[in-house]
């Protein structure tokens, strides 16, 4: 690997871990498409930013820009406190137009710069690291990556010292309150972090790819864990592998380093979907198939109880007999009965006929009572 | 000796959605120490009252005291709150442990730790409400009433002098309601006051000791003994339904 490879991979780790931090409580406080909307208008941000401060990646201009999302979330919470227009639909209603408007001032006004439409989708990660940070004569690196390793300690120093805060803002506003702590507050403070990391990740992922970087490694953490520390952690660290392989990918491929890793997050989130140990699909469907048999072995015991006042030779008791009065398949009753069986519950009168253990007796009985 | 200002009063507060009033002007003291229920129909404003006495709405008119300072930022955190259950998204990924310390986050350092006096406490609120089998659950895995328990244990460790509860009773099965009633019990030997949202008529005057009867205006006030009359409750239900005819053997709709 070059250097210049190596500190495109560097970046676009630190990219995904700056991102990680504001996504993991924007998707706690089902904030996802406020994450969308800021993405968008703090294109407007930039262009207006630039024409005060033409410094691209200025902490001045970075600050600027990230207005732009702060006032995009005003407008949304006036339009949707007017209960004319739904949240969803107000968010609708703004991001494109601001989004526009920006992408209209870019054409007339900043051809010569380096904002151009495909940055505005998708930016570019390699074309990014060429930026340098130059001081003193010295060259210090791609300045995307001293931008975002800022952005990603600020991120993570706000979480550490505020995460009391975040916590009980999002879990219960009203508790916040009566402890002093304004929800309100945190809720802009977080749309803020929000807008500078969007701003600073602009150059290297665009607007669209860092809802990506934002919502995905965080959706899924939370299928992996319950708690919240290891919740963020986990977050972060999601981003930064997804990094890793999206940039190998992108490496193998000759492709989009951001368009890479976004899938490689989109893949391992399906992944997870299905094989999360607790939370995952196949685990809720194995989960749902044990219950089922345990069920019906429980339901095969009640129902021998229920009948055994008539004797052991009743159609009720004929181990044949089960499809028709459970309701099951020949295969079915065939593996719960063995089952049952297996576990002491029930006997075999003899070949046809099926009685209950004294432990089966003892079991129904105790199930009937409740 | 100076006479000790009431926990909570309330001047003429009005308070409405646009044009529509959803409580007006309310005059209403509660002395400090007792228990009261807020008793009256779906839509008389019983929590929009709890609200406004956080400070968590805008009244029209009128104004809230608390402990004979107006309630603000200061005011407030002399109070614990008991919201209703369902208020929060019980699907965030923390512990009932965790949930109850929240009550004391107010307090801390720079960088905000739980230190080993919290923990203490937390444990000890959690004991109170016979939850201390349960603290590391994962809050999504309790029940109605076990989420109802988990925010009692968390107004406990706040401290606070006065306590505004939302129906704290709602989903909680007989043998947990008697014993959470023991905790608001030990609450007011110890001086404090509980201001709670009840629907149980029946239950109301054998747990409380005060009572605030009310539909949009104040219907009465006061001492249970006094207060909790046939034709009080008929001024603030509806005197057409003839199930409140006989309290208190009757039930709430």
């Amino acid at each position: 690997m070059s250097s210049l490879e190596f500190e495109i991979l560097v970046t676009a780790m630190t990219v995904s871990a700056a991102c990680a931090v504001p996504g993991a409580y924007l998707v706690l406080r089902q904030m996802s498409m406020v994450a969308d909307a800021i993405s968008h208008t703090v294109l407007l941000g930039i262009v207006l930013a630039f024409l005060v401060v033409p410094l691209y990646g200025h902490p001045l201009m970075v600050f600027g820009a990230s207005m732009m999302g702060v006032v995009t979330v005003l407008g949304i919470d006036l339009l949707k406190r007017t209960g004319l227009v739904r949240e969803d639909a107000a968010i609708g209603i703004t991001f494109p137009a601001l989004f526009s408007l920006g992408v209209l001032l870019i054409s007339l006004l900043a051809r010569d710069a380096h904002l151009d439409e495909h940055m505005v989708f998708q930016g570019d990660l390699v074309y990014s690291v060429f930026q340098r940070l130059e001081l003193a004569g010295h060259g210090y690196g791609p300045m995307t990556l001293w931008k975002m390793a800022g952005i990603f300690l600020l991120n993570g120093v706000l979480a550490l010292r505020f995460h009391r805060e975040l916590k009980v803002a999002t879990f219960d506003p009203v508790l916040a309150a009566t402890l002093g702590i304004s929800p309100s507050l945190v809720h802009f403070g977080l749309v803020l972090m929000t807008s500078v990391t969007a701003v600073g990740a602009f150059d290297s992922v665009g607007s669209i790819l860092v809802i990506g970087f934002m919502v995905v490694p965080p959706v899924t953490a939370r299928l992996l864990t319950d708690s919240l520390a290891r919740y963020l952690g986990l977050s972060v660290l999601l981003g930064c592998v997804s990094s890793l392989g999206g940039f190998w990918i992108a490496r193998t491929v000759n492709g989009s380093v951001g368009g890479s890793i976004s899938l490689v997050m989109g893949a391992m989130f399906v992944a997870v979907l299905l094989a999360s140990p607790r939370r995952g699909l196949i685990a809720d469907w194995r989960r749902r198939r044990r219950q089922r048999v345990e069920f019906a072995v429980r339901m095969l015991v009640i129902h021998l109880f229920q009948h055994r006042a008539l004797g052991q030779r009743t159609e009720e008791n004929h181990a044949g007999h089960l499809e028709a009065h459970l309701g099951w398949s020949a295969e079915f009753s065939r593996r719960i009965t063995e089952l049952a069986e297996a576990r002491g519950l029930i006997r075999r009168v003899d070949a046809h006929w099926l009685g209950l253990t004294s432990v089966g007796e003892r079991q129904a009985e105790q199930a009937l009572a409740g | 000796m100076q006479t000790m200002p009431p926990a909570l009063e309330v001047n003429d507060l009005t308070v409405a959605y646009r044009d529509k009033p959803v409580l007006w002007d309310i005059d209403l003291q509660v002395p400090t120490g007792v228990l009261m229920a807020v008793v009256g129909p779906n839509g008389a404003g019983k929590t929009t009252l709890i609200k406004s006495v956080m400070g968590l709405m805008q009244p029209a008119a009128g104004s809230v005291q608390v402990f004979g300072e107006p309630a603000g930022r200061q005011q407030v955190r002399r109070i614990g709150y008991v919201p209703q259950r369902t208020s929060v998204d019980w699907d965030f990924p923390t512990s009932v442990r965790d949930v109850v310390a929240m009550g004391r986050y107010n307090r801390g350092g720079l960088w905000r730790r739980t230190d080993r006096r919290d923990a203490e406490r937390v444990a000890r609120a959690l004991a109170t409400v016979d939850m201390e089998d349960l603290a590391d659950r994962q809050i999504s895995e309790l029940s109605g009433g076990q989420q109802q328990r988990v925010f009692l244990a968390r107004a406990l460790v706040q401290d606070a002098d006065l306590y505004l509860m939302d129906e704290p009773f709602q989903g909680v099965d007989a043998v947990t309601e008697q014993s959470m009633v023991a905790v608001l019990r030990r609450l007011q030997e110890q001086g404090r006051t509980v201001l709670a949202v009840h629907h149980d008529l029946r239950t109301a005057p054998a747990y409380f000791d005060w009572v605030a009867l009310l539909n949009v205006r104040l219907i009465a006030s006061g001492p249970m003994a006094t207060v909790f009359s046939e034709c009080n409750l008929r001024g603030t239900f509806g005197g057409s339904a003839p199930e409140w005819a006989n309290p208190p053997a009757t039930t709430a709709a």
